[in-house]
């Protein structure tokens, strides 16, 4: 019996002197009893794997002698059960149960690169992807069925695995029967591109809707028994034989250097280390207190650094004052604004401010680097595996292809957080101590060094005829540029690494504008980006923060079109359903207002006396082709400054739904957040540092301060394709809180976050 | 100095060597190997590190190993197992709380204390005693969906 090896199962776990060891890639033999039977369709499939490219059918689909299929996704799954709604596609395509799928994430081993988790394309591409191959899969191994029973593929039927015929059922070949243990070798027709887009569909055309059986079904996640029994492996729990332990330490003046260090100042901590290049500093030892109690002890002499932060209460005028470096108009330009605005006889102005934000994951990042002569191994928490596999390589000079990658659920994610930089970090402390290095950051690091969500400001001006119509829209969104370092971590100049070592720097540009359908006969919207306030290892730099800079566009864009209608004296809902004008974007409008029982009338709310009042807000956006509407509703202690954001309906539409319980979760997650996002969350900085390093100082959403309800309106639409789920809802939050405090105090406040220091002064 | 230690974890008794300061949770995760309970702060304010000593709820990145002494001390992993699931376990999976699950020990190990000593509490005091856990995630929602339902098996 010919028998080969494939990394099926990526790791096992090994019990070993007490502690977790991973042994990679441990083997899971295919039996290839059948290899020889294939018949005429045997040059649909291989003994050898072909080559992980992005054109192979065997990048994607595995079927195992026992009928086991794995599907190999380059994206993963943070939490919001994808990897379940990935193994409903794959399922349905294939017409196997849906227990029999294993999705294999986020190695670099087994999967292409499409793009990791990023902008809530999980199921929009990274599906749509697994949903193509897994389709082509089917007609594929049809056609082997056909050489199998005799009988053309007309005559045939798929069910759980087994192609029979459709007149008797007797006559039939499982998927096992047909390839288990050898590979799919068929070639895709992929688009050359690689990340998000990558898009190899085959023959094979995915299933009408109307034929779902598994998508559409509320299957729960398998990966929350493990977490809850604590016997679930997060990035922090690897371990690896030799392993010492990592601990960075950052100037308390961003930009100062290192000029000394005394290492013998640790020498009395076992096996203690100091890793020092340029800016880069770090310690290892054999024990993880020793390694923390050594990056605490070590003596080191920084270099006199002019402190690089405005004041706190500058920045809006840094933002507002400097000359952008990039302008760029976003969305369509329709008409002229200019001449519109001078033939108004009515102008609506405002001007909104959104702070710093940081990823502040639950856990400060950890990552594992063996940084070995030949090969290079990668544990990372990082949502975009293949790009810290790029990222790593590039830094220490080896080909891509002596790095293998694999992504191990970390502690919260939420964008570019600290995951990246950690990788880069353990890299080089592995490469100049010659053994595996585990390094995790500490708190102060994780909230303070963070790349930030970018602060910024957002004017908006609307031009009314003598009848109230509005006639001319003009919206401009100026910041700190969305990726002053890139969403990923490929490049060593877009990490802390590289730049602490002195690579050439190369800071990108970037923000955006409100995405909605207003159809208002002027529209001009543009962004602005000033550059970072520190280019070189700042704890400032300024990166994606989940949904990026959507909460603070949409803060002010459905902020203002609140202000239009108030200053109109109409009801917001009616405002927005005179002007907008997508037909999914009315439907989620209504069901939002429909669901929370919305009644027609001007905001603010009359009687606005007693220390506690209530009040109602609406907004709405799409990002991407999703669409969300919100209604809030608010307490607000006039006394306290204290709002409790009490209750929400949440109307989203994201095409065909794939499991409607995975996105209710995903829902409440990203309305949660963003509430915490918009009453407490502010990068706090001064002259030297960020001065936000811990949950006291970076203050989120507590348990006392969860809404009450969070009811959700799903709109399945099984004839759309999906779209996003995963950030969506966080990019409302922030504006229907906003109306419904001005719904009810009747004061509007255009500055994040909504603290109670800040709401009572506002109030006041 | 490191210095011989006696650590009563689940039931079983581990020896140890380490620093007098060193907080308990660097025991169980280096020294012990446990993948509970997590580092989130080092510094009290989010809950990741909780346990049980002497069935109280502690955070474990604080509390030096000396402080420990011959107390028992109880992790997630302690609290129940798939064969025997502690009430809030199956209410987790059944609610199908965590989104990334960092934080799962705090939660867990603080309710379940509170739910032992607190027989049929209301939404308010449910939220009162999970105040100043952290989930950077938001499941907050299916957290006290999940304590609820815990509390109702708990009778």
């Amino acid at each position: 019996m010919t028998r080969i090896e494939t990394n099926f199962s990526r790791r096992a776990l090994l019990k070993a002197g007490g502690a977790l060891v991973i042994s990679v890639g441990a083997p899971v033999t295919f039996d290839l009893a059948h290899a020889d039977e294939a018949g005429g369709a045997a040059a649909m499939s291989a003994t050898v794997k072909p080559a992980l490219t992005p054109d192979q059918l065997s990048s994607y689909i595995a079927v195992a002698a026992d009928g086991t299929v794995a599907a190999y996704f380059g994206k993963m799954d943070m939490g919001h059960g994808i990897a379940v709604a990935i193994g409903q596609m794959v399922a349905e395509e294939l017409d196997v149960p849906f227990r029999s799928v294993k999705v294999v994430m986020g190695d670099t081993a087994t999967s292409v690169n499409q793009g990791g988790a990023s902008g809530s394309t999980g199921i929009q591409e990274g599906g749509k992807q697994l949903r193509a191959a897994a389709a082509e899969a089917r007609r594929v191994l049809v056609e082997m069925a056909v050489d199998r029973l005799g009988l053309p593929a007309d005559q045939l039927q798929v069910a759980d695995g087994v192609v029979s015929a459709k007149e008797n059922a007797a006559k039939k070949v499982s998927y096992g029967e047909l390839i288990g243990g050898r590979y799919f070798n068929v070639q895709l027709a992929w688009n050359g591109k690689i990340g998000n887009p990558l898009y190899a569909p085959g023959k094979a055309k995915p299933k009408d809707p109307k034929d779902y059986r598994v998508v559409g079904q509320p299957i729960k996640r398998e990966d929350v028994a493990p977490r809850v029994f604590a016997q679930f492996d997060f990035i922090t729990d690897i371990k690896v034989p030799g392993m010492v332990h990592g601990r960075m330490i950052r100037p308390k003046v961003a930009g100062a250097v290192p000029v000394n260090v005394d290492e013998s100042s640790i020498e009395d901590i076992p096996g203690a280390k100091v890793v020092w290049n340029q800016g880069f500093l770090g310690v290892v030892a054999d024990k993880e207190w020793d390694a923390i109690k050594a990056s605490r002890q070590l003596k080191v002499e920084w270099s006199d650094a002019k402190p690089p932060f405005p004041a706190q209460a500058a920045i809006y005028d840094y933002i507002r004052n400097t000359p952008p470096r990039k302008k760029e108009a976003g969305g369509k330009t329709v008409g002229d604004v200019e001449a519109a605005f001078k033939n108004a006889a009515r102008v609506i102005e405002a001007e909104y401010e959104w702070p710093f934000q940081s990823h502040a994951s639950m856990g400060p990042a950890c990552a594992v680097v063996d940084v070995k002569d030949d090969q290079v191994t990668i544990w990372t928490g990082s949502q975009k595996p293949h790009y810290t596999r790029d990222g790593v390589a590039a830094l220490l000079g080896v080909p891509v292809d002596k790095v293998h990658a694999m992504w191990v659920p970390g502690p919260g994610s939420y964008g570019r957080n600290d995951a990246g930089d950690a990788a880069m970090d353990a890299a080089l402390l592995s490469k100049s101590v010659g053994k595996p290095v585990r390094l995790q950051y500490m708190r102060d690091q994780a909230t303070g060094w963070d790349p930030k969500g970018p602060a910024s400001i957002h004017r908006a001006r609307a031009a009314l005829d003598a009848s109230g119509k509005v006639i001319a829209y003009e919206f401009m969104s100026k910041g700190l540029p969305r990726v002053d370092v890139n969403s990923n971590e490929s490049k060593p100049y877009d990490t802390l690494a590289g730049q602490l070592i002195g690579v050439p720097l190369k800071s990108g540009d970037g923000f955006a504008v409100p995405q909605e359908s207003y159809g208002f006969e002027n529209k001009y919207t543009y962004w602005e980006t000033v550059p970072p306030l520190l280019d070189r290892g700042s704890p400032l730099r300024t990166s994606h923060l989940r949904d990026p800079v959507g909460p603070q566009i949409h803060f002010a864009s459905e902020s203002f079109m609140d202000e239009v209608a108030a200053a109109l004296n109409m009801d917001s809902v009616a405002f927005r359903l005179q002007y907008v004008r997508d037909p999914r974007d009315i439907a989620v409008i209504k069901a939002a207002a429909e669901k929370a029982g919305w009644q027609t009338r001007p905001s603010p709310r009359k009687n606005l006396t007693g220390t506690k009042v209530s009040g109602r807000g609406f907004a709405y956006v799409q990002r991407g082709l999703t669409r969300v509407a919100i209604v809030a509703e608010v307490d607000v202690d006039r006394l306290s400054g204290k709002i409790w954001a009490r209750k929400f309906t949440v109307a989203h539409d994201c095409g065909q739904i794939i499991n409607p319980d995975g996105l209710r979760h995903a829902i409440e997650g990203n309305v949660v957040q963003g509430i915490s996002r918009t009453l407490w969350e502010e990068v706090k900085f001064d002259n030297k540092n960020v001065t936000s390093i811990d949950c006291l100082t970076y203050p989120i959403l507590d348990t006392t301060e969860t809404p009450e309800t969070i009811e959700t309106v799903l709109i399945d639409h099984p004839e759309i394709e999906p779209s996003g789920a995963g950030e969506p809802a966080t990019r409302p939050v922030a504006a229907a809180i906003a109306n419904a405090v001005f719904d009810a105090t009747g004061v509007r406040i255009r500055r994040v976050p909504f603290s109670p220091d800040n709401v009572k002064s506002a109030l006041s | 100095m490191k210095q011989s230690y006696s650590l009563n974890v689940n039931g079983t008794v581990h020896k140890i060597e380490a620093d007098e300061d060193m907080p308990l949770l660097y025991a169980l995760r280096d020294d012990l190997g446990l993948n509970n309970p997590h580092f989130g702060c080092g510094l009290a304010q989010c809950g990741a590190c909780t346990v049980h000593l002497d069935g109280r709820p502690i955070r474990s990145c604080i509390t030096t190993i000396s402080d420990v002494g011959d107390g028992r001390v109880v992790t997630l992993a302690g609290l129940g197992t798939p064969e025997r699931p502690h009430p809030l376990q199956t209410a987790y999976i059944e609610e199908q709380v965590p989104q990334c699950g960092y934080c799962i020990n705090g939660w867990i190990m603080t309710a379940a204390a509170f739910l032992r000593d607190n027989k049929k509490p209301s939404d308010e005091q449910i939220r009162s005693a999970l105040e100043g856990l952290k989930c950077r995630c938001g499941t907050h929602m299916s957290i006290l969906r999940a304590v609820k339902r815990a509390a109702a098996m708990m009778g």
